[in-house]
């Protein structure tokens, strides 16, 4: 709608411009993010909301020595813009100098990082009407097979913006369109999600077909005993299990011991199939390269063969990792994962990438047939946190739980209660497949494989 | 805001809506915090903007901005219209308003004293106190603090000619004690977890919580977890404090009773709900005891579910929805109520703010306390064998709304009516009905609290939403405890 919701990199450093110049102190930094989206939902097999919404919010954190702080607003007029400059130097005016607070990043320690371009032109103009014609082709597929659907398709794109008074100048954008389906029968139901930073590998149809077949082989479930059983757990179900797991891949966790990494860094915590990486170049990957301080993002190595060996770290928590313990157990670097300042979480691994050699990646199909008595997981639900050191984790399956019995996939099963270390599956991994990017709903978009893992723990059995 | 809003509803008309709305936010919020002595969290900030719902053709169409010009609002107004007329193009049935009385008002959540007013200074010296208190508890290795502030302005214009200005003033403040040894890291909060408690009120709620004083004790119980024995794993009497049943209330009842899951619109995301429209009447959900209501009137207290009016110009009203143990109301909106052959929406429809389209949601969805007086100290005298769990650690629960599972973050055996040793790890787990049907005791009025829960999330694109649950404690028969970490 508003020609500028989608700001160049000098229109962003323009309003820093004016943000500095309302600011009464030297050390300003000014993030920009904005842009627009819009989606059109469905269920009962047609449209029932459809949205559009855009903005552009300026974010102005200030630093006066060992103290800072952070307003943000939407306006972007002049008094607007003074007013949350005043607001921030009254939020760290008052406070206690913290010695540990490093000054403001300057360009010379930015570090550089590989330029990733994601935007794509016919993806940001798609309209209400190009939206309407994919919900209607996930639509026909549902009427054509008898079933009832449900689902979104969304498409967008936004930019951010970083800027300090020490020299450091950021900007990216990126463009992602996303389609969800779930179809439902009378005591079954199938589900796909994908998303992609461009609409042309978006096939919401196939989707639509596979979340089909599910439901309709996974009617008159069977009721199967709570117990440890072989999963072979698609590539939806093991985004939202790692999403659990790598927010504990923080220096600051670790420093603050609420980490399950702590006193384990080194030791081989997972099996020698397991190794990830934190990849922002990664052709299947979104996001800016650079932090909330406009550090750049570095690769990380954070499990190779099952040991853990990096985790991501601010700046801040860089600094302070060396001058303690932990720094003879783990390398101490800004990562360009840090979290915008002040915060409560420090950094985290934003960009996941499993890496499986090409020789050793089984199909699902392979490992279907692998297998002799299990279950194959479409996806997973309302997974939580029990226990945070074992990394115990509780959720239920859903939308496609099937036996698998002699090799070939059975009847669709009623869906189980699960309570599981994630830490214990990972070292339970039997076979992995090629990795590409899920989709859940827990946690963020990764590359990762499906796996089939032995004694995967499921304690309760629900109605349906 | 008049004048923006009658550039949107006249643009709409024009366009060809048959009915549009015009919501203006003009919202403001302040988190603080500290994690072990440091400042973590010093942030102010600010949002204002409009969104436009529209129908035309039968279809609906939202669109939003912050760019409030003439050109701008026109711009949102003529965007909602063409996605309206595209939703028309592939809907199954053209969407139905209940029809409602076109309100003119104003309104304010009671605010004694303006959080934003109190110095940053005073804030940081509590929250550093409380830091201190905590971290003073050796084997405490971590602790967090917090409080925010929110004001949320709202002016709401329809082409039925309602026109309604309401303003709340939220309060929330907090704190965690973290502790780690061996092969456990435990966790105490209070008075609630995840940031503490939250009420629409100003900074009175800050004092009432009386945070300071229980700093300490709460910092001593989660060091005590470290060495307490785990909570077994099999049948007891349960007891839970009113924060967990608050909790119990949002999962198991508060969200199958939204009347959009229950007609499939959230089968993609949310879920859907065992709650089907046979069982309005008829369902016994739990025992005699059990009362439910969906309160959003200001007399039911200060919750984050309190309002005037609702997101689409409904009044605040008092749904009933458990009545001595059996079902008897769903939330609903104008269309969603319509769908069901109801004469009226319960007023359920509410936004996060101006850039999200309303759906249907919680308001305060209340147990009501006992009417026979019950204290806490006597609903444990009168438990024989038994365990109490307080404070929500983990929640879970399926797409229907059957299976769930809770973890608490402490436990205390109850033997032959007092509390005894207390239990790390608690937890428990069950069906729905089967659980409210064992309730057998709830605490009366004085032992009742309204809780916030400032971060339900709903819809697509997700909303977070603030909603209201009072509870007194009460006692369950036989419930499964322990099966989170059982074999």
């Amino acid at each position: 709608m508003n020609a500028n919701v989608m700001m160049s990199q000098d229109e962003c450093g323009e309003i820093f411009a004016r943000v500095r110049r309302a600011a009464t102190v030297s050390d300003v930094e000014v993030t920009v993010t904005g842009g627009r989206s819009a989606l059109t939902r469905f269920a009962n097999n047609g449209a029932t909301q459809n949205v559009s919404e855009e903005g552009v919010d300026v974010s102005v954190r200030v630093q006066m020595g060992g103290r800072t702080a952070r307003a943000t607003t939407n306006r972007l007029d002049d008094e607007s813009l003074r007013r949350v400059v005043r607001q921030a130097e009254e939020l760290a005016r008052v406070q206690e100098e913290e010695p540990g607070l490093l000054p403001m990043l300057s360009a010379a320690e930015q570090g550089s990082s590989e330029e990733v371009e994601r935007h794509c032109a016919q993806t940001a103009a798609m309209t209400a009407g190009e939206r309407a014609e994919q919900v209607e082709s996930m639509v026909a597929v549902a009427r054509r097979e008898g079933l009832n659907s449900a689902g979104t398709y969304s498409c967008g794109e936004s930019f951010e913006a970083l800027f300090n008074s020490k020299g450091v100048a950021r900007w990216y954008r990126q463009t992602l369109a996303e389609a969800s389906v779930t179809m439902q029968a009378e005591d079954s139901s199938g589900w796909q999600k994908q998303n992609y930073t461009s609409a042309k590998p978006l096939d919401a149809r196939r989707l639509a077909e596979i979340a089909a077949e599910k439901a309709l082989r996974s009617g008159a479930p069977v009721e199967l005993a709570p117990g440890k059983y072989t999963v072979i757990l698609e590539p939806s179900a093991v985004v939202d299990l790692i999403g659990f797991l790598v927010a504990d891949f923080s220096g600051l966790a670790l420093l603050e011991q609420r980490s399950c990494l702590n006193e384990r860094l080194g030791t081989k915590l997972f099996g020698e199939n397991i190794t990830f990486v934190d990849d922002v170049s990664h052709p299947l990957q979104t996001g800016a390269a650079f932090d909330g301080e406009g550090v750049g993002r570095q690769g990380l190595t954070l499990v190779e063969q099952g040991v853990v060996r990096e985790v991501a770290m601010a700046r801040g928590t860089a600094a302070r990792i060396a001058g303690e313990e932990l720094g003879g157990q783990v390398k101490a670097r800004a990562t360009g994962h840090g979290f915008g300042l002040p915060n409560e979480g420090g950094e985290a691994a934003a960009n996941i990438v499993f890496k499986v050699a090409p020789g050793e990646a089984k199909t699902v199909g392979e490992m279907i047939a692998a297998t002799e008595q299990g279950l194959l997981v479409t996806r997973l639900w309302y997974i939580r946190e029990v226990d945070a050191y074992e990394k115990i984790l509780t959720g239920m399956t859903r939308d496609g739980t099937f036996v698998v019995e002699n090799g070939r996939v059975g009847k669709g099963i009623r869906n189980f209660r699960f309570n599981q270390s994630v830490l214990q599956m990972l070292r339970q991994v039997k076979d992995l497949g090629i990795p590409v990017r899920a989709c859940g709903e827990e946690a963020f978009e990764m590359v990762v494989p499906a796996m089939r893992v032995g004694d995967f723990q499921f304690t309760e059995v629900t109605r349906f | 805001m008049k004048q923006i809003a009658e550039w949107a509803l006249a643009m709409a008309v024009a366009r060809g809506a048959s009915h549009a709305e015009a919501r203006i936010v003009d919202e403001r919020w302040r988190a603080l915090g500290t994690r072990n002595g440091r400042v973590a969290v010093a942030s102010d900030g600010e949002s204002l903007g409009l969104g436009v719902r529209v129908l035309c053709h039968g279809g609906w169409g939202f669109a939003a901005t912050q760019e409030l010009t003439k050109a701008g609002v026109e711009r949102a107004a003529a965007l909602a219209v063409e996605i309206a007329k595209a939703s028309a193009r592939v809907q199954s049935e053209p969407v139905v308003l209940l029809p409602e009385p076109a309100a003119v008002a104003k309104w304010s959540s009671p605010c004694e004293i303006n959080p934003f007013a109190v110095s940053i200074e005073e804030n940081f010296a509590l929250l550093r106190k409380i830091d201190a208190a905590l971290t003073a508890v050796e084997g405490v290795t971590l602790a967090e603090t917090s409080m925010t502030f929110r004001r949320y302005e709202q002016w709401f214009y329809s082409t039925e000619g309602a026109a309604i200005h309401q303003t709340r003033t939220t309060t929330g403040a907090g704190f965690a004690a973290h502790a780690f040894e061996g092969d456990s890291i435990q966790t105490r909060s209070y008075p609630n977890s995840f940031g503490g408690q939250y009420q629409n009120k100003g900074y009175e709620l800050v004092a009432e919580l009386k945070l300071l004083e229980n700093a300490e004790r709460v910092a001593r119980e989660c060091v005590a977890l470290l060495k307490a024995p785990q909570c077994p794993e099999g049948r007891r009497d349960l007891v839970l404090d009113s924060s967990q049943l608050g909790l119990q209330i949002h999962e198991s009842i508060g969200h199958p009773i939204e009347l959009d899951r229950v007609l499939g619109y959230e089968a993609n995301f949310a879920g859907t709900s065992f709650l089907t429209l046979d069982k309005l009447h008829t369902l016994r959900y739990g025992s005699e005891l059990v009362n439910v209501v969906a309160d959003a009137r200001a007399e039911h207290g200060p919750g984050l579910g309190t309002f005037a009016y609702d997101d689409e110009g409904v009044a605040a009203q008092c749904v009933p929805i458990i009545t001595q143990g059996r079902f008897e109301g769903y939330l609903s909106s104008r269309d969603t109520a319509a769908k069901i052959g109801r004469a009226r929406s319960g007023g359920h429809m509410r936004a996060e703010g101006w850039a999200r389209v309303p759906i249907v949601r919680m308001s305060n969805v209340s147990i009501l306390p006992g009417e026979k007086p019950l204290s806490f100290d006597e609903l444990i005298a009168g438990t024989d064998d038994g365990i109490y769990m307080e404070t929500n650690r983990s929640w879970s629960i399926d797409d229907k709304r059957y299976n769930f599972q809770f973890g608490c973050e402490a436990g205390w055996e109850i033997k032959g009516g007092k509390l005894g040793r207390m239990l790390r790890n608690p937890s428990y787990s069950g069906i729905t009905t089967e659980f409210w049907n064992s309730m057998e005791a709830i605490c009366d009025r004085r032992e009742w609290t309204l809780w916030g829960t400032p971060n339900c999330g709903k819809g697509q694109p997700e909303q977070g939403m603030g909603t209201g649950h009072g509870a007194s404690p009460a006692r369950f028969r036989q419930v499964k405890v322990g099966g989170a970490y059982g074999s």
